[in-house]
């Protein structure tokens, strides 16, 4: 285990605001989400990123968009992080025909290539395995692709895991696997579940470097994001970083969330808040002023008004679309056989 | 005596009666009882199922015997197949049937072989109950009816009740079954309330029922689509069509004698399926209709299925996608060559 040390002073005022809007917009549009949601206006189920804002974000601040994600059922963060449309992604969460994926695969399964965002995926461990094949792909072309692989503290007792983090050590592929431990999968406790202390000591079976940080602190993980990056961008191999976070909103919309206790939800929701952390940070560092920041809020929140209005005011898709898509190519229309 | 019961509450009642009668029967599965080591949880406020199916049960008989697991489906359905094989008799929660692709190996060619490769030598008495359909707006991989494809493996029983009063019979004979029974559940369907048995009953794998008898069309229905069925029956009967709706329950063994029969008298047949439509159980039993009861035939069999398509998220699209009351009608319009009209 390698302790990070983080030293504070060396984000530049381009990163530091790209991260705290980045943070302020995956905010306000899963408290939007969460909103409509109890309004009934979107179908299905959700699962909100509220919280962790500062994982997906500072990883996310040393990718473009040649770079890769692979994502989890807790998605939204992940893609505003990627730089994915909001109002695409919007429109996608109402099943609507503008949606970044035509409505076809709604809140778990958003995704835009285009971005390097591979999609948020419904089944807890699909990820690694996934991680393990975009960045095949940039060690067989010869390019400087990383690949950052997102999954919780559930996923990580996946044997797809285990077999993602033993490949990508093997072939020293450039994967930042990224473990969010906000301390439950479902209602069931990490420490319950998994034999390890901290998901970060499996990355000694494999070989590889595994390092712990405060997820909820933006400045540390975009610390220890860099090292990793720029090692898997070296062509070193994969890291294992792991994230202690925790998310402020239940498993789905409609949990009860009785296993959580008032003290932590208090600690989380008000102390550790990742983003009155940062704002903290960039005033304090002299890197933004008070009023910069609101500018930024006001801008964010019109933003996710604009995506919101977009989503509603869009079409649902034509009754053809229920059977296009299945094949790049088929030599029958692909319907009913 | 009867008693009015959901779906759900039908289920557990079976878990209920039968971990009461014996203690090798144990659940397991992710967060069927919810909270493990959460130290100020008291077991009643535990989850118990995602969907609140399993509730109650781990305050009943502890965490000894109500087990959850990590998130790990092949170590779950794998140690429940060889619990079941040294002498346990358990009854596995896999939450979507979809997530059987991360733990196919354990079935397909673990727990559903082992009777026939150890030559009849050894017992597997599990239950895997597990939950299909969509509607629910859950999208490609958390709405798939993949029954059909367990259907497709020697070794493995499935079973896919319709009502109340059926799941919670046919649950306990899977239970008490000696082989691996998939129970499969309709996500959709837990809400739904019926007049269900008290106490002991159970309904023989492999026997089907008729939801409602006619004499001029079958329609064999699986799971929801037996709901379906009836209510194109109902349509149908406006109409001067008197439908037989037989719901087949238990697909593997399937009761083929009481399909062939209710053929035999209507002489034309619809089967409705959510299924995907390639090789899928409403194929599977127009094909052992065409090929054991041709002669019984007055039209073609219409097969009324999903397209052949993931499941879509969006509403309108997954509406489309399901079976319905009006594809059924329109399937028998094209069976009679005529559009029918209400009387
Ligand atoms: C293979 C599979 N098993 C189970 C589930 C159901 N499920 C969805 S999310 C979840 C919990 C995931 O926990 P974690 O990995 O910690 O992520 P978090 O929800 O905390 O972000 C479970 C059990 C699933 N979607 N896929
Ligand atoms: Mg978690």
């Amino acid at each position: 285990m390698e302790n990070t040390e983080v030293k504070k002073s060396s984000i530049n005022k381009g990163h530091g605001l790209w991260m705290f809007r980045k943070m302020v917009q995956i905010r306000k549009f899963e408290d939007s989400v969460h909103d409509i949601f109890a309004r009934g206006d979107i179908p299905g189920f959700v699962h909100l990123y509220a919280g962790e804002e500062a994982v997906a974000v500072g990883i996310c601040a040393h990718l473009t968009d040649q770079d890769f994600i692979t994502s989890t059922h807790r998605g939204h963060g992940h893609c505003i992080a990627k730089e994915c449309d909001l109002k695409g992604m919007m429109a996608e969460i109402y099943g609507k025909a503008t949606g970044l994926c035509k409505g076809k695969g709604g809140s778990m399964h958003i995704a835009d290539f285009e971005k390097g965002m591979l999609g948020a995926n419904g089944i807890v461990g699909g990820g690694p395995p996934l991680a393990c094949g975009s960045a095949l792909t940039a060690k067989v072309k010869g390019t400087d692709q990383v690949t950052a692989c997102f999954f919780g503290d559930g996923g990580n007792n996946q044997g797809t895991f285990h077999e993602g983090l033993n490949l990508a050590a093997i072939w020293k592929l450039p994967v930042v696997f990224v473990a969010e431990n906000n301390g439950y999968a479902e209602a069931t406790p990490f420490h319950y579940a998994s034999s390890c202390t901290n998901i970060a000591d499996r990355a000694q079976s494999y070989n590889i470097p595994g390092v712990i940080v405060d997820g909820k602190d933006v400045v540390a993980v975009y610390q220890v994001a860099r090292e990793a990056v720029e090692r898997a961008r070296r062509g070193e191999g994969p890291t294992l970083i792991e994230c202690k976070t925790y998310r402020n909103y239940g498993h789905f919309e409609g949990d009860a969330q009785t296993y959580k206790t008032e003290a932590e939800t208090k600690e989380h929701l008000a102390e550790k808040d990742a983003i009155q952390r940062i704002k903290q940070y960039l005033t304090e560092e002299g890197i933004a002023t008070n009023e910069d920041l609101e500018t930024i809020e006001q801008e964010v929140e019109q933003e996710v008004q604009d995506a919101i209005q977009f989503a509603e005011e869009s079409p649902f898709p034509a009754e053809d679309q229920l059977l296009t898509d299945v094949y790049v190519s088929y030599p029958t229309d692909g319907g009913v056989a | 005596m009867t008693q009015k019961l959901s779906f759900a509450d039908a289920i557990r009642e079976a878990l209920d009666l039968k971990m009461s009668q014996d203690s090798d029967v144990i659940l397991m599965g992710e967060d069927v009882a919810g909270g493990a080591e959460v130290d100020h949880l008291q077991d009643d406020e535990a989850w118990g199922g995602v969907l609140g199916v399993t509730k109650g049960l781990v305050k009943k008989y502890g965490r000894n015997r109500v087990l959850d697991t990590p998130i790990s489906e092949s170590a779950l359905i794998g140690s429940a197949v060889s619990a079941a094989s040294t002498g346990l008799r358990p009854v596995a929660e896999l939450m979507f049937n979809d997530f059987m692709g991360v733990c196919f190996d354990q079935l397909l060619n673990q727990g559903a072989k082992f009777r026939y490769m150890f030559g009849g030598k050894v017992k597997t008495p599990v239950t895997i109950r597990t939950t299909h359909g969509a509607g629910f707006r859950a999208a490609a991989q958390h709405s798939q009816s993949l029954y059909s494809m367990f259907t497709f493996v020697p070794g493995l029983k499935v079973v896919v009740p319709s009502t109340p009063a059926d799941a919670k019979g046919l649950l306990i004979a899977a239970i008490e079954d000696d082989d691996p029974v998939i129970f499969s559940e309709d996500k959709t369907l837990y809400n739904i309330k019926g007049e269900v048995p008290e106490g002991e009953y159970k309904i023989p794998l492999g026997k089907a029922d008729i939801k409602r008898s006619g004499s001029d069309l079958t329609i064999v229905g699986i799971g929801k689509q037996v709901h379906t069925a009836l209510k194109a029956a109902d349509e149908l009967a406006k109409r001067g069509i008197e439908a037989e709706v037989v719901d087949p329950r238990s697909l593997s063994p399937l009761d083929s004698t009481t399909i062939l029969e209710s053929v035999e008298k209507t002489s034309r047949l619809v089967v409705v399926d959510e299924s995907n439509p390639r090789c899928n159980v409403a194929t599977d039993i127009a094909a052992m209709v065409a090929d054991q009861g041709f002669d019984f035939l007055d039209a073609p069999i219409k097969r009324v299925t999903a397209p052949h398509t993931p499941v879509p998220f969006s509403p309108t699209l997954e509406d489309l996608y399901l079976p319905s009351s009006e594809k059924i009608i329109a399937a028998v319009e094209e069976m009679v060559g005529e559009t029918l009209t209400t009387a």
